[in-house]
């Protein structure tokens, strides 16, 4: 499932403003954008620079996430790298090997930030920064001390795949029989690792700065302000965004509940949730769960409704689990019989984080014969929940009591 | 004949129950033998023999159709979870209430054991997975035959073609802790071949997740049911041993690239593959095979979706069976095997728990790990195996090529399985050491 594109384009310009994009492009370097807080974690933006790069167009860029672009040569530990920096909404650079769209490798320096969200310290998104690491030159003529001297201009098409090659092109024939060698199928020496030079690590650093200080005064329009480092509340902020992008990849329809919070409110809602219940995001993050119930006129079932509310409550006292059948309603009124199935979940020390409460819609027939019984929908929703939420709880710093 | 006491941990509501039981027509346990086979019927999941590859999905092929069941998601933690509510684990792993009893443990019959044998016959007589009740397992698991993802909710135990099973395990070290077990009725004993290899790198793969990781344990390295299987869990952060630097030593047949650890207490080698899951397969299990029938117990660590796989032959239960070992590690009754020399220490002891360190993991790991020399032995030995089998490719490079050195240390997470007591689960913050 992909994320829509209005979706996309709604976490870029809510944020910054229409008019960012026209300002970033205006910058000569190769980045992207990603939104942890959409499902699979994908491109927001990507610059003209990337772009050109990488040879793809942006429609085939965005929504996608950045793994696309890894592939077999790829080392693997610093794909783990990058992995763990997005958990941990850190900082990173490291050195990895990327392919362009006509399938050919070659080695970069990824420098990724988070940008966090002023109002709640949430991480909003990442920048990466891509600078291809050029290959080390031999000293000739004209290019005297430093051993390298590309000059990141001229050369940004040299980037071919090897840093290791000793070969010294500065005019353009040569670049075009290097690249035609290529093209001939010859192995790149992309195998061995490659680190960048200061240069290039300055480079990434510098153009890590140009875009954040543009998003920061973008974000300043919309006065959903921005900025590179974490001012977060303490104690019991929201979700961190390493733990929404896990939930998100949960499709069905599910809520999650802080029972330590006064009048235990959603902080968590699946977009079929949102799907289910006609409702937005913000209109649920922050209350408790029983706005659903709605007026019922019928009184010969308030008394079921009480039985019902209390078998809820001994679950949520006792810590099991429970399912009961409820009359919910949408936003706009319509009503719908709800097989709930609520939840404990609990995190890394064994305590309750939350209360999950998964939605299944009884009048909704299309679970096709050969998905999972109807029985065991809720189940895998409350089982992907429960390891997404002890995971994340087990990283430093992100725990959550 | 080298023996060592040991209690094997129960892996089926059905293990302890040995021996009582009378049997006769339809045992009434709803187990996996003749007697209650017939008109059994358990979900079916088809994977696709995808073979290639690849860092991430192809952008400008993509995905065919949306696979039925999300194989990880929805079926596996599904199955996992229906099974929490039916009550069959012994204890709630996220609780962390582990009511590992130890006591009844200790109150069995310790089976002997015998260590020093890595390839055993399979013995009927003895607990196998063909006597876990039907509940315990969640699904069968196979190859396609129409080469698309499918999946039966409710398909029919085809006895003549011995299905591969997904399995639980009811002393779980993590949420979702299962075994594969491959053609469970064909009994086969712990012992890896080439079909049963590939079959756990397309459940790795399947599962699509790095997180989701398979581990496999020989006779003599801490295996403690001689009937085929692999372990697997979810657990979302980095095993230290995945953050090791490794040197790469060679690159073998069908771009397989193999490299040594280089900065872990644990001897072994990384197998990556570059085209093909089989190439990468074979490259593996026909090391493993060269080391079983040398003798030499060894782990496997299927890490990251089946792209990085550990080989990690080991010495410690001979050691242990020699009086080798430390009283004070022996003491902590940890066994040393795929998921402990990967850095998932599971403690049993309060005190182990309270006391654990890097430090102290790490002294463990080192007993577990083959002198340089004996690794260099078995380097040679592995090497000689693949290279035969690799005649395609005369030019088997030894490229010893240094990756950037990286002088953080590694760090060691470890768990707690305490019994009745509740603790922390261990984050990397009071346990990883920088």
């Amino acid at each position: 499932m992909e994320p829509q594109l209005g979706q996309l384009e709604l976490s870029f310009t809510d944020r910054y403003s229409i008019c960012v994009r026209e300002t970033l492009n205006e910058l000569p370097d190769s980045f992207t954008i990603t939104d942890p807080s959409i499902s699979g974690h994908p491109i927001v933006f990507a610059s003209n620079g990337f772009l050109k790069m990488s040879g793809y167009e942006m429609a085939e860029v965005v929504g996608k996430n950045g793994r696309v672009f890894q592939g077999p040569k790829t080392d693997r530990r610093s794909v783990l790298e990058i992995r763990e920096a997005i958990r941990q909404e850190k900082s990173l650079q490291v050195s990895i090997v990327n392919y362009r769209r006509d399938g050919r490798p070659f080695w970069m320096l990824f420098c990724m930030r988070p940008v966090f969200g002023k109002e709640d310290g949430r991480v909003v998104h990442f920048v990466g920064v891509q600078v291809p690491i050029m290959r080390k030159r031999r000293q000739s003529g004209g290019c005297n001390g430093g051993g390298f001297c590309g000059d990141g201009l001229g050369f940004r098409e040299t980037m071919i795949g090897s840093c290791r090659r000793e070969v010294c092109s500065d005019s353009v024939v040569e670049l075009s029989r290097v690249l035609a060698l290529d093209s001939d199928g010859r192995e790149l020496e992309v195998e061995e690792h490659c680190e960048a030079s200061d240069l290039e690590k300055t480079k990434a650093a510098s153009a890590m700065n140009n875009i954040l200080s543009v998003l920061t005064h973008y974000s300043e329009l919309t006065r959903r302000l921005v900025c590179g480092k974490r001012c977060c509340l303490a104690g019991m902020g929201p979700l961190g965004s390493s733990l929404i992008l896990s939930l998100g990849r949960i499709k069905q329809s599910f809520v999650l509940s802080n029972p330590h919070l006064p009048d235990m409110p959603i902080v968590y809602a699946s977009d079929a949730f949102l799907k289910l219940t006609g409702y937005a995001r913000h209109e649920v993050l922050g209350r408790n769960c029983r706005f659903l119930g709605g007026v019922d006129t019928d009184s010969s079932t308030i008394f079921k409704v009480a039985i019902l509310l209390s078998s809820i409550k001994e679950s949520i006292q006792t810590e099991q689990a429970c399912t009961v059948r409820i009359l919910n309603y949408r936003k706009d009124k319509s009503s719908f019989w709800n097989i709930l199935h609520i939840s404990p979940v609990r995190n890394a020390s064994g305590k309750i984080a939350y209360y999950m409460g998964v939605q299944i819609d009884e009048g909704s027939k299309n679970h096709d014969k050969n998905g999972l019984s109807p029985e065991m929908k809720p189940h895998s929703a409350v089982g992907a929940v429960k390891v997404a939420v002890r995971s994340l709880s087990m990283i430093a710093g992100t725990s959550e009591s | 004949m080298l023996r060592i006491k040991r209690v094997p941990t129960v892996v089926s509501n059905y293990q302890k129950e040995e021996a009582e039981e009378g049997g006769g027509g339809g045992c009434g346990r709803n187990c996996l033998q003749k007697c209650c086979i017939p008109g059994a019927k358990l979900p079916l999941y088809a994977f696709k023999r995808l073979n290639k590859i690849s860092g991430g999905k192809d952008l400008l092929n993509p995905e065919d159709k949306e696979p039925p069941v999300a194989f990880l998601d929805s079926l596996l933690l599904g199955e996992w979870e229906d099974r929490v509510q039916k009550g069959l684990f012994r204890y709630d792993v996220t609780a962390c209430e582990t009511k590992l009893n130890e006591g009844r443990h200790l109150k069995k019959r310790p089976t002997e054991f015998r260590v020093d044998k890595v390839l055993q016959p399979f013995d009927g007589s003895k607990f196998n997975f063909t006597k876990v009740g039907q509940e315990e397992v969640l699904f069968q698991f196979e190859a396609s035959e129409d080469n698309e993802i499918q999946f039966f909710p409710n398909a029919p135990i085809d006895v003549e073609n011995s299905p591969s099973v997904v399995a639980i395990n009811v002393s779980p070290i993590e949420y979702g802790h299962v075994l594969l077990i491959p053609r469970i009725l064909e009994c086969l004993p712990q012992r890896i071949d080439r079909d049963s290899f590939l079959l756990a790198l397309y459940m790795a793969a399947e599962a699509g997740n790095p997180y989701f990781r398979l581990g496999y344990n020989s006779l003599g390295a801490f295996a403690t049911i001689n009937h085929l299987h692999f372990q697997a869990y979810y657990l979302a952060v980095p095993f230290p041993i995945e953050k090791a630097l490794a040197r790469k030593i060679t690159t073998f047949k069908g771009g397989v690239v193999i490299s040594e650890l280089s900065n872990y207490p644990v001897r072994g080698f990384v197998f990556v593959g570059e085209n093909t899951l089989e190439d990468l397969s074979n490259a593996v299990s026909d090391s493993c095979i060269c080391l079983q029938e040398n003798n030499i117990p060894f782990n496997v660590f299927i890490s990251d979706s089946a792209k990085r796989i550990f080989l990690l032959p080991q010495c410690y239960a001979e050691k242990q069976a020699l009086g080798e070992v430390s009283p004070e590690l022996l003491d902590t009754q940890v066994n040393p095997a795929v998921w402990e020399i990967s850095g998932h220490m599971v403690l049993k002891r309060k005190k182990d728990y309270e006391e654990a360190s890097e430090a102290n993991a790490w002294r463990l790991l080192a007993e577990v790990s083959l002198s340089e020399e004996r690794f260099q032995e078995v380097k040679a030995l592995i090497f000689e195996v693949i290279s035969c089998r690799d005649e395609g490719n005369p030019s088997v490079s030894e490229s010893l090529l240094e990756e950037e050195p990286d002088d953080k240390p590694q760090s060691l997470e470890v768990d707690a399985l305490n019994k009745g007591s509740c603790h922390p689960m261990v984050s990397g913050e009071c346990l990883v050491l920088h």
